[in-house]
């Protein structure tokens, strides 16, 4: 299968005010397929911007191979590049009509007037602003402002969208509601979007793909449920979703399950495909992966936080240690200081094998 | 009640400006306005009689006292037009680069520049004119720097020349040109510049299309402040300029000083005033069509 963009160990260190050496991008090796929605994810100061100003042009490499559709792209200037980007603060012209501000790339092209005045009607129509051509971008909304920087940059056809942080700007409803359009209009232009985020729930909702990104290099690439349910480490593990941590020593192996403990004797189990007794692993479970039951895990509920359909418990184990996380679906009845019992399906522990 | 309250304190914080700018600004204004249509005393002052032949001297219709009509003042006016618009125009190019270059800067480099750029104001523009003309004259230090590593052969005559009046000029209004540039560049949106570029358009192009707009207002107030004292400006081409180097500013000061002629002065006066009135009237309808919607 060949890939619509190849980067091959794509390395940019940049100078500190101090006079130290930050490597915003350490080695990163990346294939997006033609039609894919690649999220990349990380903290701020993992790289992830960085990585996508080197992709527009607005950042050079210092080393490393970056090719669109087999062509080279480090030597092009980001005027000569078949990418465009919907910038973080949407970047529009104030001088200039939304009508103008979406054809911009077709007037700096030498497109003429009528096929321009046409093709930005059919744009503004795709992110649902038709007839709204003829007012400045100081007169629309935020979320508005967001869907012209979208129709702009996607007017000249690019092969190749970026998106840098776009919605970060919107209130959680607008967002949401973003994140599904963004979503559908990229399968109905049938071209690849790269999405900068630091928003896990964004890229959960969104992406084919999640580029899980830390200090210069990429952590873990995968879809969002192998992201979620099988990170590669600890970091990827905290980052996405809330989660909760055990780092065991396995006790014995029973057939297809293995019982393990904390260090504070909390007993979990796990699946036993390949553990060894006295072997120490971490253990995740996610909040949702739990049952209040008649057995399981002893401990007191110390907070209870009403989250509409899910009751949100914090609980603290019989045999000590940190608190779980829980999430119940049902969960009426429990107060704080219920005591309760936390069972789970060993199927549905992942194990990482540091502890 | 309220409201009244308001506008009566309004009106109280009001009175001293009013006061000063009608004493000090618009009384001088009118009497000047009266005294272009008055008659010349014989030992200066003027003789309360209507007289219109001083407009008649600036723009040629029968004068009584020379027959031929020469636009002489005419020709001085659109001098001193030229140089104030060529002042303009070598400041601009002076200042726009700068300007960038100086938005770039580090904080502290910043501040420092600001300084530099401020310094002149603290010592008197007469001495640094002078300063000038022992830089201009021919055996200046231009001139000895320039034969003594053989550039020329023999020494330049720059002073007393209109190039000397548009050097002095243009030393004297750099920092009126650069602030409201600097002001204007400072505040342009980088990621525009970055958009351009993203969407297509070559240097050039997001030059002429996003640089330049919404830098305008930065220019056209640069040019009007740069533009007016020009016009009207004597000191410069007093010290720096000869006979070919005088401006409308030098003959109005003439009038009122050496010729004693008043009335003839003051018509020159108006004349200046309407031009520039002009002009800026000209520029804000241009600003309000730019900058109207930003």
């Amino acid at each position: 299968m060949t890939h619509l963009l190849e980067i091959r160990n794509a390395r940019r260190t940049f100078i500190t005010p101090e006079g130290g050496h930050l490597a915003a991008l350490d080695g990163i090796n990346l294939d997006v397929g033609a039609n894919e929605f690649v999220t990349l994810l990380g903290p701020s100061g993992c790289g992830k911007t960085t990585l996508l100003r080197a992709i527009s042009g607005f950042e050079t490499l210092d080393s490393g191979t970056m090719t669109l559709g087999g062509a080279d792209l480090t030597a092009l200037p980001p005027f000569r590049r078949p990418v465009n980007t919907v910038f973080q603060s949407y970047a529009l012209f104030g001088h200039m009509t939304v009508a103008r501000n979406v054809g911009y790339a077709l007037e700096v092209a030498g497109v003429g007037k009528a096929s321009r005045e046409a093709q930005v009607a059919e744009a503004l129509e795709k992110v649902g602003l038709a007839g709204m051509g003829a007012r400045r971008p100081s007169q629309l909304s935020g979320g508005q402002r967001q869907r012209v920087a979208l129709a702009r940059s996607i007017i000249a056809k690019p092969r190749l969208l970026l998106l840098d942080e776009p919605l970060s700007a919107l209130d959680r409803n607008l967002r949401q509601q973003m994140q599904l359009e963004l979503k559908t209009l990229q399968h109905a232009l049938g071209i690849a979007f790269i999405f900068v985020t630091h928003d896990q729930e964004e890229a959960l909702t969104m992406s084919d793909r999640i580029v899980v990104m830390r200090s210069g290099h990429i952590e873990q690439i995968g879809t969002p449920r192998e992201i979620y349910r099988h990170p590669k480490n600890r970091f990827v593990a905290e980052f996405i979703g809330e989660t909760n941590l055990f780092p065991v020593t396995i006790d014995r192996v029973d057939g297809e399950t293995a019982l393990a403990r904390t260090a504070e004797g909390v007993e979990m189990h796990l699946p036993s495909a390949g553990r060894k007794p006295g072997e120490q692993v971490t253990a995740i479970l996610r909040p949702a992966d739990f049952n209040l039951g008649p057995t399981g895990i002893p401990g007191t509920v110390t907070r209870a936080v009403y989250l509409g359909s899910d009751l949100y418990l914090f609980v603290q184990p019989q045999a000590g240690g940190p608190e779980i996380r829980v999430i119940s679906r049902d969960g009426a009845g429990f107060d704080e200081g219920a005591a309760v019992h936390l069972a789970h399906d060993p199927a549905r522990v992942h194990v990482l094998e540091a502890a | 009640m309220a409201m009244r309250r308001q506008s009566v304190v309004l009106g109280m914080l009001l009175t001293p400006v009013t006061l000063f700018l009608g004493v000090f600004f618009l009384l001088p204004l009118c009497i000047i306005a009266v005294f272009s249509f008055l008659s010349p005393g014989l030992y200066g002052g003027v003789e309360w009689s209507f007289y219109h032949w001083n407009y008649g001297r600036i723009f040629g219709w029968a004068d009584g006292i020379i027959e031929i009509y020469e636009p002489i003042y005419l020709q001085i006016l659109f001098r001193s037009l030229s140089f104030a618009a060529l002042t303009v125009g070598l400041t601009l190019i002076l200042c726009y680069p700068v300007a960038f270059w100086v938005s770039r800067l580090s904080e502290r480099w910043r501040l420092v520049f600001m300084f530099l750029i401020t310094l002149p104001f603290f010592s008197s523009l007469i001495v640094r004119l002078y300063a000038w003309l022992l830089i201009l004259k021919p055996s200046g230090l231009l001139n000895t720097v320039l034969l003594s590593i053989g550039a020329i052969s023999e020494p330049l005559e720059i002073l007393y020349t209109p190039t000397a009046v548009v050097l002095g000029m243009v030393y004297v209004m750099v920092p009126f040109m650069f602030l409201p540039l600097y002001s204007a560049v400072d505040n342009l949106d980088r990621a525009q510049i970055e958009a351009s570029l993203d969407l297509g358009a070559n240097r050039l192009q997001t030059f002429l299309k996003v640089v330049l707009p919404q830098t305008l207002p930065g220019i056209m107030g640069g040019a009007v402040i740069v533009f007016i004292p020009s016009v009207g400006n004597f000191v410069v081409p007093d010290v720096l300029g000869g006979a070919k180097g005088l401006m409308i500013g030098n003959l109005v000061e003439q009038q009122f000083l050496s010729s004693r002629n008043w009335p003839f002065g003051s018509a020159l006066s108006m004349i200046i005033m309407a031009v520039v009135l002009t002009v800026l009237l000209i520029s804000a309808s241009r600003a309000r069509k730019a900058g109207g919607h930003a």
